[in-house]
This record gives structure tokens, sequence and C-alpha cells, in this order.
């Protein structure tokens, strides 16, 4: 708990301190004061809910599309690279397109996938999980094949004594030797699948997500500099939470 | 020499690598009779993991045939006679001491109750009664080793391969362990044949009925040396005047290869 304490108090110093060290404006780096009052006031005029909650309500919706994403995209990942294991001629054929559907920048793309499955008639959630899971398999692939080629010739070299099955082979000694690698590509999937929803919810006609937030705050920044900065920050603890989730999944099912 | 139930006859095994073909192992003819204790010792790169590979089916040989219990080692494997032992314990981390040992068990489909007992009883017997339900990375190396040999014993196989499994561990830990392994050795029933792959010349001598002495590149058998020493061994072998001739046997013999080759 102390060096989180002590994180926290640096950051605080560095932000005020450098405001009044180099002159910013309230305008372009609110107090962190300003940003924690904003927190407590209330919405659509004064008579709804107070903007904490309703970027909390909205990081939840985000988050859930965040998880559907990287369940579908994780369990896509996983079939990939158990298909790669067993057929390295898949491999060659797949991994270019594989590694080039990442490279494509993913702004682009979430618009033209909104849009599209939006006029075959798809629910705009649909079109979110899409673009979550489609950052999500990246990472999940690459990691889960290492971590099925991972374990080492001798340890293979025992089964092949034991004339253990290679279904045998697969469960007792390729799996858990994987999963620390795998758990390493989940921990980055999570957050990229947080990016995905958010980018996501930015072309027009999403009515919730915390990436709604940031567009409305982004748009009344003259009037009100704070929201943004809390909606931005919101956004990041999202991706805290996801992280914190997957590790301590990790945690309970890595034993060693 | 009564049926052999190790049969090498005229093997050569030459690898395919990237910097072209390298002959491992030249000419091999060798046989080891059931319940022998064999030391293959020679300089380094002179093939003795191939030929202890090639025993047990995981390298097949380039030319001649190798014979296990009239079998081919293919067979061999798939009966489970081959118990290994590699230099590093190779414990699947993720696994209690205890399960390590279980696992080759498991694999064959023994019930749970009895692999259970199995493993407790291996345990104590090569010392580590006391660690089953703790994990590899809390153990020594020597006793990570003991494990690995328990876990090789589990399933009591006729045919025991160790790699220079001592090659790792202190002087110490490494003689108390010789003691060991002649002792679980000499009490089995019935008596597993042996091959122990070493660097050491005094191990050697002090474990085998036989020590093969080998040649460099391309590897053969140089000599086959006998070792006479009264068995059960003890500490006070290793202050055997003729424990100190066989050594020096054995010493000459691989300068000689040196040289030879
Ligand atoms: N998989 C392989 N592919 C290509 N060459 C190999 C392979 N395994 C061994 N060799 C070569 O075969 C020769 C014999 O190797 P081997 O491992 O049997 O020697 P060794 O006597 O066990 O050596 P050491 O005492 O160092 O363990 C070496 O020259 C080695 O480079
Ligand atoms: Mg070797």
């Amino acid at each position: 708990m102390l060096p989180v304490i002590g994180i926290v108090t640096a950051l605080l110093l560095i932000w005020e301190g450098s405001k009044l060290l180099f002159g910013i404006s309230d305008q372009r780096l609110p107090h962190l004061g300003d940003i924690v009052a904003t927190m407590f006031t209330r919405t659509q005029g004064g008579n709804g809910p107070l903007l904490l909650v309703q970027m909390l309500i909205n990081a939840w919706a985000t988050l859930r599309i965040a998880m559907g994403g990287f369940f579908i995209g994780g369990l896509l990942g996983f079939g990939l690279a158990l298909l790669f294991m067993r057929m390295p001629i898949l491999e060659r054929g797949l991994m270019p397109y594989v590694i080039g559907s990442q490279t494509v920048p993913i702004l682009a793309i979430a618009p033209m996938v909104v849009v599209s499955l939006g006029r075959m008639g798809a629910e705009p959630w649909i079109a979110k999980i899409f673009v979550a899971a489609y950052l999500t398999f990246f990472p999940v692939t690459i990691g889960m094949l290492r971590g099925l080629r991972s374990a080492s010739p001798q340890s293979l070299d025992l089964m092949r004594s034991y004339a253990a099955s290679s279904l045998q082979t697969f469960w007792k000694l390729r799996l858990p030797a994987s999963l620390p690698y795998l758990f390493a590509s989940l921990k980055i999937a999570a957050s990229a699948s947080v990016i995905g929803a958010i980018v996501a919810e930015l072309p027009s006609g999403s009515s919730e997500g915390i990436g709604v937030m940031i567009l409305n705050a982004a748009q009344f920044y003259n009037s009100r500099p704070p929201a943004l900065y809390l909606a931005i920050l919101v956004a990041g603890l999202i991706g805290v939470v996801f992280y914190g989730l997957v590790a301590l999944a990790e945690r309970l099912i890595v034993k060693r | 020499m009564d049926t052999p139930i190790i049969e090498f006859e005229r093997v050569s095994k030459i690898y395919q690598g990237g910097a072209g073909p390298v002959t491992a192992l030249h000419d091999v003819t060798l046989r080891i009779a059931a319940g022998e204790f064999i030391a293959l010792i020679g300089p380094s790169g002179c093939g003795k993991s191939t030929l202890m590979r090639l025993i047990g089916d995981l390298e097949q040989p380039s030319n001649g045939t190798v014979r296990i219990k009239a079998k081919t080692p293919d067979q061999a494997r798939r009966d489970r006679d081959y118990g290994i032992v590699f230099q590093s314990p190779v414990l699947y981390d993720w696994r209690t001491i205890r399960k390590n040992v279980e696992l080759p068990l498991e694999i064959m489909g023994r019930p749970k109750e009895q692999r259970h007992q199995r493993a407790m009883e291996l345990l104590k017997l090569v010392g580590l009664g006391d660690f089953g339900e703790a994990y590899p990375h809390q153990l020594s190396g020597g006793m990570q080793q003991r494990a690995s040999i328990a876990r090789a014993l589990s399933f009591a196989p006729s045919i025991l391969l160790m790699d220079e499994p001592f090659g790792a561990l202190d002087e110490i830990t490494r003689e108390r362990l010789q003691l060991e392994l002649l002792s679980i050795w000499w009490e089995a029933e019935p008596r597993p044949t042996v091959i122990f792959v070493t660097h050491s010349i005094p191990e050697a001598v002090f474990l085998a009925d036989r020590v093969v002495v080998m040649s460099p590149r391309p590897g053969r058998v140089q000599r086959v040396v006998e070792v006479n020493l009264a068995r059960p061994r003890a500490f006070e072998t290793r202050e055997d005047p003729q424990f100190f001739a066989l050594v020096t046997e054995v010493r000459e013999c691989l300068r000689a290869t040196e040289t030879a080759g």
C-alpha cells in the first residue's frame, strides 16, 4: 500500500508542480481538485445523477463489451494456436494475414465494421464486440502458440518414453506448460479489448459507453475542461480493472 | 553371456545437421545382459547420449539394428521398458513432487490409490518422504534429482537409462547418491539393467559391472573394462587398491583414445 500512496503523491506533485512552474492555464490543464469536484456535479442541468455515477454506468457498459470481445477473441486465438501447432503448414500460410490484420489501423476499420454490420441489421453491440475481439485474438494466438511450444525437448522425451498419447501429452504437458505464456498474452488482450470497445463506440450512433462520454466531454471542452480529464481517467480505470481480473485468475489457476 | 537384453549389431548413427552430416556413432556392436550395470564413458561429443537415446527409441539408427529383449526399441518403449533420468531433473514445475512421481503411472492408467501409495513408497526410498507435497522449486538440486530417479523407478521399468544424472551435483551429494542408487538397484526385484552415462572415471568404476570406453568422432566402442569389485559396494570400496587399479586402467584407456583420435 505504501508504494501506491508514494506514487499517487508523486503524480500529484508533478501535476500541480508543472502547472505552477510552467504557468499552464486551467483551460489546458485543470487543477486536480477541479477534476475531483466535477465528479460530484449533477448531470442534466442539475436533475440527473452525479457525473461520476454516470461515468461509471457507462464504463460498465464498455467493460461488458470488452469482456465479450475478450472472450470471443480469446477463444479464436486459442483455436488458431492449436491449429497452427498441429499444422505448421497452415501457420506459414495464414500467419501473414493474421499479422496483416493487426497492422491495419483499428480507427480505420472500426467505423467500417460498425456501419456495414449495422446495414446488415445487426444490433450495435455485435459490431462493438467484433472490434474488441479483433484486437484480442492476435496476442492470444501468438502467446498461446509460443506457450504450446515451450515444453522442453527432454520433458517431451519423457512423455515419449511413457508411450503417452498425443492427447495425454497435450493435457499433462503442453497445456500446463503454456499457461504462463497464455496469461501474459491475456493481460495484453485485456487492455486491447478495452481499446477496441471504446474505439467502436466512437462512430456516431452509440448511446452508451465511456467512448460516448469522451466524445461528449470533448465537445464541451471549452466550457468545462475537467469533464474530459475525468472521462479519460475512468477509461484508464476500466483497463486497470480488467487487467486486475486477469491477473487474479492467473494467481488462482497457475500453481508453482 | 546368457541371452542379452540389449543388443547392438553394427549400429551407426549419422545426424543430418545444418552444417552437414555428423557421424555420432560408427559401427557399434555391444551386448548387455539383463540386470547388468553398465557405465558409458568417453570424451564430450563421442556419442554417449546418442547411444543411450538409440536404446530408448528417442533416436533411430542410420545403419545396423538395435534389439531390446529381442524386440524393436519402439516395441520396448510401448511396453514401458524404459525409465529415463537426464542430467537435469526435468520435473514439471506445476506439479508437486508426489504428483511428478505419479505422472508415469497416471499416463499408464493406474488407479489413484495405487499411484499415491507407490509414489510415497518411492519417495521414502529416495529419502524424500516428507517432501511429497512440496513443489520442485522448493527443493535443492540433489533432492530434485532424487525425485526424478523416483519417477523413473515408479513403474518398475526393466531398463534404466541415466544420462549424467549426477553431473550437475557437488562431490559430496554425488557420492551419497551413488551409494543410494547402488542399493536401490541391488535390492530391486527384479533387478533392472542400468545404462549410466558419466564423465567421471571413479564414478564409472564405482558403480558399474562393466565400463564401456568410447572414442571420439566418430564414436565407437574403444574397449570394455570388466569391474570385478565385490558387491554390494560400500564407502570403503573407493579406498580399495583394486578400485585404484581399475580407475587407472580406464584413465589410460581414455588417454589412448585421445592420442589415437
Ligand atoms: N540432434 C542432433 N542433431 C545433429 N547433431 C547431433 C544431434 N545430437 C547430437 N549430435 C552430434 O552428435 C555427436 C554426439 O553427440 P552426443 O550428444 O551423443 O555426445 P555425448 O557423448 O553425449 O556428449 P556429452 O558428453 O557432451 O554429452 C556430437 O558431435 C553432436 O554434435
Ligand atoms: Mg551427452
